[in-house]
This record gives structure tokens, C-alpha cells and sequence, in this order.
């Protein structure tokens, strides 16, 4: 800190120099800038109006979604969540299937991308040769750029004929004749169905995931796995046991922002998963989901009902990601109470 | 490039604009996938001729019709004809402009086109869910010489809300009281089976990949993408082969003068030859025109489809329409449809 008037180091840049100059206390006002008493409030307003925005507009898309699918609650009750029935000819709703066909080809998703995109994660950061890092790191986030049409394009012509063809009857075979699991097996091997749908979604939040897990891999400090790999803990107990409970935050987050892209993806699902209002324990089966049901009625939903019906689904996935973005929350702060002292 | 003098610019840039703003503006439709293959060939021929653009958007017939009453297109396209009622809540008037023939395809090794015989009843319990796989007595008891796998069978149809679906389910409701009681005719239907595509287009991909499955497409698309299309029993008992001469008899027995707005539905007809699942695609249009200029390029085009496109529609086995219809539809033309001020549009 200068504190004598004639100090200043003969190697600090000029423009620090000219900063250190006036931050000293007798230095004269910079010339043509005086403060201005409202600069930091006009700020302080502005950033504070675009937040108020942001929830605003969420406040106004659920009052909106409610308004609109009003019609359809009221004639339908509570019973519309837990009801399979879609008749647009007799004009009665229920939504069951296409919540189901959600949630289901979700958690396949995410059975299927938590672990990919963890080993993905461990090895860019933990065993990858540093020559490959680069490119399979950029390769991993190309995936994310693909348009989702591409998935479901590529999912009906190239991945559902070679699922149905080589690998469903050889699992309906084998898998589908264990006890209580098998159920889930079953079904005629077109290819299409809540299965296919959530493989295809898996390889679509595996990018989003597998960036955020490596980006809180690579923030773990050094000293923390050096003192580990120096006591004798092989790779597997320094990632179990050091890497993943210290970044054990950013792997939830990544792992919900994978949960809500598997969500609302609408075009890659409704090419494979089949549309149809069913509800099976079957995966190979046909479901729909919340999206692509959306997407294949809502322009020619003439009858009220029936588009209140629509907007009323749109309500559910709307009520969904927001109780997954909270448990998250929840799950976030509890494992942070249980964390000892950091240091 | 340099741009050696002003004038020569300034006198390319008013050529550039003048070409353009003797263009009209092209006049824009949606709906039907039905008809998309003979609407999208009459555009590509149309503009050759005269230089206005035909925008369709095949969209499938609900959004045909929702789009209209929105007034977002200049004219809908619908395989369903609207009632009377519902025409004059929203102000409309249809006319036929083009009559085709729905056909089941089917995806089955070893099954060439036009080999497979279906009968109305066989049909609707497949899509019912009530036949099950390939080898089902029902089927090969029609089929006595086809060679049928014992595989699964997998129900194609579609997602969205579709005027071949209200030709299809029409049919099934026509010849067999259980689909009518279950499930009735729609643009949209509650399936108890199988699987949805996007439009007629995604009812072939389906079809065309996924094995043993059985699907209901316009015939124009069967016969583009060499589907396997199946014979149909008609009223009569004949199994006639898709084709315009069976279209073209089924539609002969329309009483078009006495239906009103040419309602009329062309399933299960009576005659030897007619092929049971035919329909017409009708086109919608506001009886008040608020851009009379739009509805006149309009007429002019389906007017031009009357004289110089029937040649195109039989060369995708789309029937034309009979002379007698055409001058009951010009004439419907010269009385209903009129300008804000009332003045008739079309001269």
C-alpha cells in the first residue's frame, strides 16, 4: 500500500499505476468523471427489475397454464392424474398414461446415463492420456449440439430396426423370463416403444451430465487426492471416496439438469415411442409421453376439452420439474448440513 | 464484383424489383395429407404455368380446419367433410376437389403387393386388438395360398387428428358394429391398439420398418414408396384392385346434387368394382372474404386443377372429379362466396 507520496514500483504497469495514483487519499478527483449519488441505485434498479421479470414471467406462464387447462379440471377432477382414457370422439380425458410414459422413459434415461456419464467423467479427468482429453472432451459436448430432430430421426430409421432385429428378442428371451423383473421385458419387438424412447433420451442427457460431473471433478484440489493415492488408496477409493463426496453439489445439479432435459424432450421421443394411451409393465410396449402427446394434438385440438386437456398436461410437466428442481434443493442442503468442517 | 457506373446498378436494382412486384403473392393452404401428393404436384406445375406459388402445408385435416377458422391460410383442406351446422357456425363452405382410395399395407416377408385379402369384419378386429398374430385363422382363411409367419401382429395408425383416419374409421364403424360401439369414426380416435405415426408420411415409415405391422395409408403413398397395399372385400364380396376405375365406381354412386355442401361419404358403396374405402378430400373456405384478391387466386388455381390437372391426379391413381360435380361446384362458387361488401368474388 503506498503510503509514501513519492512510492511508486518502477515495474508496475502503467495502467495499475495510474489506478494506485488515485486510490491514494490526497489524490485530486479523476479528470471529467465526478460520482454521480444515483449511478449505484439506477444499477441496483435495473438488475433488480430484470430478476422481478424473470419470476414474473414464470408467475404468469402458471397462471396462464392453469387458466387454460381450468376446463378440463373441473369436469374431470383429480381423477384426471390417475385415469387412463383418451377418447377425443366421446370427449373424456384422463392423463395417466402420458405421466407415466414421462416418468418412466425418464428413469431409464438416467439408469442409463448416471453411470455412463460418471465413467465418462472419471476417465477424462482421472485416467485419460493427456493427448486425448481435448478431443473427447469437445466430442462429449458435441453431442449436446445435435438438434433433437436428429436423435429421433436417427433413433426410426437406423437405432429401432437394429434394436428390434438383434437385440429385443434376444432380451425378451433371456431377461424377460426372470421372476418378477421379466414383466418388464416384455412386448412385441417393433422397436418402438417406452425403451427405445429412453435410450435415445439417455444419449441425450449423457453430454449435459458428463460435462457438469468432469467441470466439479476438475475443481477437486490436488492435495486431496495426493494424500490419498500416498496413503495407498487405489483410483476407484480415491474417486468414491474423495472426489465424489466433495463434489457431491455439482453431481446432483448435473444430474437434474439431465432429469429436466429427459423431461420436455419432445421431437426425439415421439418419433420412437410409439404414441399410444397405455399403461404396461412391458418397456418394449408402446407408450406416449407428455411432450410428444402435446406436440402430435395440440394444433388440431378443435374441442375445448380436449385442448384443455392438452394444456392441463403441459400444467403436470410444468408442476413436475418443479418438484424435481426442488427435491433437488432439499437434497442439495441436506448433504451440505452433513458435511464436516472444510477447510 | 465492382459496380462500374451507378446508372447500370440503379437500373439492374429496378428491373430486380419490378420482376418482383409483378409476382403475386402465393396463396397458402393446409390440412390433409390425403391429398398432399396431388396438391404439392398441381403447385409445382401451377407456378410453372403461371408464375403464382401454391404454399400447402400437409398438416393432417384437423389442422386443416383449425387453421382456417383462424383464417392463418387461405384455404383448408379436410378428408372429413364438415356437417351443415358446423360449416355455418364458422362461416365456411367446402367442396370436393379430389377423390383417392384409403388401402392397408402391410409389412410381411414374402407378401407382395396386392396378394393379401382383408374383409371389413377381419380389419376392424385386428385393430381392435381381437387378432393377434399373422397365422389367426381369420386371416388365412381368406388367404388360402400366402404363406403367413406366426409372428405378432403390430396395429399402425395415426397420431394426430387426420381425415384418413375418419375415412378408415368410418369404414370400420360401416362394417362392424363392435369398432362402432367402441370406438366410433373420427378425425381422432381413442385406438385400443398400436402404434401412432405423424401423418401419412409417418404411418409408411412406420409401416415400411417395423415387421409385421399393418398400417392404413392414402394410396398414392402406397404406390410411391412400393408398399405392400391388401385387397379389401366390398359390399358386393369382390376383392377389386386398388386403382382409379374402382375409386372412380365407387364414386359414381354420390347423389352430389342433393347433398347438402356436397356432404357426402364414399365408404362401403354398393358395385362389383368399387373399392370400399374411397373418399374425397374437400376443400374449406370463408363465405366472407375479408382479402377477396386471395380467394380469387384461389378459385383460379382449383379452377386450373378442374381443366388441366386431371391429367396429373390419374397418374397418382387420384380420381377426378366428374363434369357434372365440377359445374355444381363453379356454380356453388358464383353464389357463396363473397367480398365484405357482398360483391361475388368469383367471376
Amino acid at each position: 500500500m503506498p503510503s509514501d507520496a513519492a512510492f511508486i514500483p518502477i515495474d508496475m504497469p502503467i495502467g495499475v499505476a495510474r489506478i494506485a495514483a488515485s486510490l491514494r487519499a490526497d489524490a485530486p478527483p479523476p479528470k471529467g468523471t465526478t460520482p454521480s449519488p444515483w449511478g449505484d441505485a439506477v444499477f441496483e434498479g435495473i438488475t433488480r427489475l430484470f430478476a422481478l421479470v424473470v419470476l414474473g414471467s414464470l408467475a404468469a406462464i402458471l397462471i396462464a397454464l392453469a387458466f387454460a387447462a381450468w376446463p378440463a379440471l373441473e369436469k374431470f377432477g383429480p381423477a384426471f392424474f390417475f385415469t387412463n382414457v383418451w377418447d377425443p370422439v366421446k370427449s373424456e380425458f384422463g392423463g395417466l398414461a402420458p405421466i407415466y410414459g414421462t416418468l418412466v422413459t425418464s428413469l431409464i434415461a438416467l439408469a442409463i446415463g448416471v453411470p455412463v456419464s460418471f465413467g465418462i467423467a472419471i476417465f477424462l479427468t482421472e485416467m485419460c492420456p493427456p493427448i486425448l482429453k481435448r478431443p473427447l472432451g469437445t466430442a462429449v459436448e458435441l453431442l449436446a449440439a445435435i438438434p433433437s430432430i436428429i436423435y429421433g430421426m436417427w433413433g426410426l430409421f437406423v437405432f429401432a430396426p437394429w434394436f428390434a432385429d438383434h437385440v429385443q428378442p434376444g432380451i425378451t428371451a433371456s431377461l424377460g423370463r426372470l421372476p418378477l423383473a421379466g414383466a418388464l421385458f416384455q412386448g412385441a419387438p417393433s422397436g418402438i416403444g417406452l425403451m427405445t424412447a429412453g435410450i435415445i433420451l439417455s444419449v441425450m442427457v449423457i453430454p449435459f451430465i458428463a460435462s457438469v460431473m468432469r467441470d466439479v471433478f476438475e475443481v477437486v484440489p490436488p492435495v486431496l487426492k495426493e494424500s490419498a493415492y500416498g496413503l495407498g488408496a487405489t483410483t476407484w477409493e480415491v474417486v468414491w471416496n474423495v472426489v465424489f463426496p466433495f463434489t457431491r453439489v455439482g453431481v446432483v445439479g448435473g444430474i437434474m439438469l439431465g432429469l429436466g432435459r429427459a423431461f420436455g424432450e419432445t421431437m426425439a421421443v415421439t418419433f420412437v415411442i410409439g404414441n399410444a394411451y397405455r399403461i404396461s409393465a412391458g418397456l418394449f410396449n408402446p407408450g406416449n409421453s407428455i411432450a410428444s402427446a402435446l406436440a402430435n394434438e395440440f394444433n388440431e385440438a378443435a374441442d375445448p376439452i380436449h385442448r384443455a386437456s392438452l394444456i392441463a398436461l403441459g400444467l403436470v410437466l410444468f408442476v413436475l420439474t418443479f418438484v424435481v428442481l426442488a427435491c433437488s434443493r432439499m437434497l442439495i442442503s441436506r448433504l451440505a448440513k452433513g458435511e464436516g468442517a472444510r477447510t | 464484383m465492382r459496380i462500374h457506373s451507378p446508372a447500370g446498378f440503379l437500373s439492374a436494382a429496378a428491373l430486380a424489383f419490378g420482376v418482383s412486384g409483378a409476382a403475386m403473392a402465393d396463396i397458402t393452404g393446409a390440412g390433409s395429407t390425403f391429398a398432399y401428393p396431388i396438391f404439392a404436384k398441381w403447385a409445382d406445375t401451377y407456378k410453372k404455368d403461371t408464375g403464382v406459388g401454391m404454399n400447402y402445408q400437409s398438416i393432417g385435416s384437423g389442422g386443416g380446419i383449425a387453421q382456417i377458422k383462424a383464417k392463418t391460410v387461405d384455404f383448408g383442406a379436410s378428408d372429413m367433410p364438415l356437417e351443415s351446422k358446423d360449416l355455418k357456425a364458422a362461416g365456411l363452405l367446402q367442396f370436393p376437389a379430389i377423390i383417392g382410395g384409403v388401402v392397408p399395407v402391410v409389412n410381411i416377408e414374402g407378401v407382395a403387393p396386392g396378394q393379401l385379402r382383408f374383409s371389413g369384419t377381419v380389419l376392424a378386429d385386428i385393430y381392435l386388438g381381437k387378432i393377434k398374430s399373422w397365422n389367426d385363422k381369420e386371416i388365412t382363411d381368406l388367404n388360402p395360398g400366402v404363406k403367413l409367419p406366426a409372428d405378432p401382429i403390430t396395429v399402425v395408425r395415426r397420431s394426430d387428428g387426420s381425415g384418413t383416419t375418419f375415412i378408415w374409421t368410418n369404414y370400420l364403424s360401416k362394417v362392424s358394429p363392435e369398432w362402432k360401439e367402441k370406438v366410433g369414426a373420427g378425425t381422432a380416435v381413442a385406438w385400443p391398439e398400436g402404434v401412432g405415426g405423424k401423418g401419412n408420411e409417418g404411418v409408411s415409415a412406420y409401416a415400411q420398418r417395423i415387421k409385421g405391422s399393418i398400417g392404413y395409408v392414402e394410396y398414392a403413398y402406397a404406390k410411391r414408396n412400393n408398399m405392400a397395399f391388401a385387397l379389401v372385400q366390398n359390399k358386393d364380396g369382390a376383392f377389386p384392385t386398388p386403382n382409379i376405375a374402382s375409386f372412380q365406381a365407387a364414386a359414381a354412386y354420390a347423389d352430389w346434387k342433393n347433398a347438402p355442401m356436397f356432404y357426402t361419404i364414399l365408404t362401403d358403396q354398393p358395385g362389383k368394382t368399387s373399392w370400399p374405402i374411397t373418399g374425397a378430400t374437400y376443400v374449406l373456405m370463408h363465405e366472407q372474404q375479408d382479402k377477396p384478391q386471395n380467394a380469387q387466386a384461389v378459385l383460379k388455381f382449383f379452377d386450373w386443377s378442374f381443366k388441366h390437372g386431371q391429367k396429373l391426379a390419374e397418374e397418382l391413381d387420384y380420381v377426378p372429379l366428374p363434369d357434372n360435380l365440377v359445374g355444381l361446384i363453379v356454380g356453388e362458387w358464383k353464389t357463396d362466396i363473397k367480398d365484405t361488401s357482398g360483391k361475388v368474388v368469383w367471376n
